[in-house]
């Protein structure tokens, strides 16, 4: 059991450290505004599948990480993640019975309170974007919601299988 | 953390456990976040976690650099030869140019010391390479390869070979962040080096074009005009290049004209940059007194980071 934990925890510290190397990995300018958010999409499915091991204590964390990481104020992605995780874990075991469609809804709808809270906090310190910035990520990281999902289950069912 | 149970009061206790825990967590990143704008205390607590994410960039960086080294090791004869003449003759013509510059400057050095002002002594520079890591997506930011171990400092300037690219706005311990001129948040104090006219130079988000936002309408400034840097925001040295006049609008019903400028610095393609020091003394004066008024570039972020 708790070999099985501790294997999970691993997995999903290694997922979200690749997730925070794909948030910054250099894109061309045209398609940067269209970066979805890696970490985010990581921490959703994480806490959908295994609320217990990932939840707003990790979608924390990783967000100061990505704060640092991507110079933006401290604990701006950090409290965006953290509520959308709690979002996620709260209605995780709804969630986990969606189809895929509906799931892809729900995935748009958190990402657009991301963005939205970023957004916000942006506007409160005076730091001027172009909208693109806010909903491209929204859009891509809905239409890559299946893939990075089917992804990180098939981790997830090695990592436990291992175990 | 509990162990998992069935029942639906565990599971009740939980969710509200969450929540609070939520409530704690979103307080504290509002905390930070006030912290963070308001003043710069946290300045420590970022280089310790920028130190864990220097490895993330490393391994980011590592296929490009690996590129750059391969191409560079298997470079075929010829090119390196043609590169060497190239460099050469360029080598050349600089070397003509600094002849006529050293004896300007003695002239400039023995002129100054007849009119009493101090001399201005030569500034140090030091190369560091542009990390291929995205970062800030809502600003133009950089990241360089050196740190406050290499005695970076927020609000340093950096050059390239043809002018002013921007200024450190976070030395981490082993790389730094800088923000680019082209920034929209970014605001430098610039003269004209044809009549010494005093401007501002405000990014606008395009990597090709500075606005002018505050010369009047009568303002003696022309195409082509070359910028330098005045030196009076006490983050920039003065004399270097900044950018170059590229068209002017004069608009008779506004109060002041539409003058923009290119770059001189090629702010997209650049690979290194230069980090300068400027050795006179003077720099941490102005530093400690209060900014000037006219000094508009003191309200942004970047310019704030020098205090």
């Amino acid at each position: 059991m708790s070999s099985e934990a501790t294997s999970r925890r691993l997995s999903i510290l290694l997922c979200i450290i690749m997730a925070l190397m794909l948030s910054i990995v250099p894109m061309p300018d045209t398609a940067a505004a269209y970066r979805p958010d890696w970490v985010a999409l990581t921490l959703i499915y994480w806490s959908i599948s295994v609320p217990r091991s990932c939840s707003v204590g990790t979608a924390w964390i990783a967000g100061i990480v990505l704060d640092v990481a991507q110079g933006t104020l401290l604990g701006q992605h950090a409290l965006a993640l953290s509520v959308i995780t709690y979002v996620t874990a709260k209605f995780h075991l709804q969630l986990r019975v969606f189809p895929l469609s509906q799931m892809m809804a729900t995935v748009m709808a958190l990402l657009a309170l991301y963005q939205f809270l970023l957004f916000w906090i942006n506007g409160v310190a005076g730091t001027y974007a172009e909208v693109v910035y806010y909903w491209g990520p929204v859009v891509s990281g809905t239409l890559l919601w299946p893939v990075v999902a089917m992804f990180l289950s098939g981790i997830r069912y090695r990592s436990t299988r291992s175990a | 953390m509990p162990a998992g149970g069935g029942n639906s009061e565990h599971r009740s206790s939980k969710t509200t456990a969450l929540g609070l825990r939520l409530l704690l967590l979103a307080s504290l990143s509002i905390t930070l976040l006030v912290v963070d704008h308001r003043e710069h205390h946290l300045d420590n607590f970022r280089k310790a976690v920028g130190a864990t994410v220097y490895p993330l960039r490393i391994v980011v960086d590592a296929p490009h650099s690996t590129w750059r080294w391969i191409s560079e090791n298997t470079a075929s004869r010829n090119d390196l030869l043609l590169e060497m003449s190239r460099l050469n003759a360029e080598r050349l013509l600089t070397h003509a140019r600094l002849q006529r510059f050293t004896a300007l400057e003695s002239e400039n050095a023995r002129l100054r010391a007849m009119l009493e002002a101090t001399s201005k002594v030569r500034d140090q520079v030091q190369v560091a390479e542009i990390m291929s890591v995205s970062s800030n997506p809502y600003r133009h930011n950089i990241i360089i390869n050196k740190g406050s171990r290499d005695s970076v400092y927020n609000g340093q300037a950096m050059i390239d070979a043809d002018g002013v690219v921007g200024q450190v706005i976070e030395a981490g311990l082993l790389s730094s962040q800088g923000v680019l001129i082209s920034d929209p948040d970014h605001a430098l104090p610039v003269e004209v080096n044809r009549n010494g006219l005093r401007t501002i130079a405000v990014g606008t988000g395009e990597f090709d074009r500075l606005d002018l936002p505050f010369l009047p309408n009568n303002a003696d400034i022309r195409e082509g005009d070359l910028l330098v840097t005045s030196g009076l925001g006490g983050a920039f040295p003065p004399g270097y290049p900044v950018a170059i006049i590229g068209s002017v609008t004069r608009i008779p019903e506004g109060p002041f004209a539409e003058v923009n400028a290119r770059p001189a610095a090629r702010l997209n393609q650049v690979r290194e940059i230069m980090l300068i020091w400027s050795v006179d003394s003077e720099r941490d004066l102005e530093a400690q007194s209060d900014p000037a008024p006219g000094d508009a570039a003191a309200q942004n972020a970047a310019e704030q980071n020098i205090e």
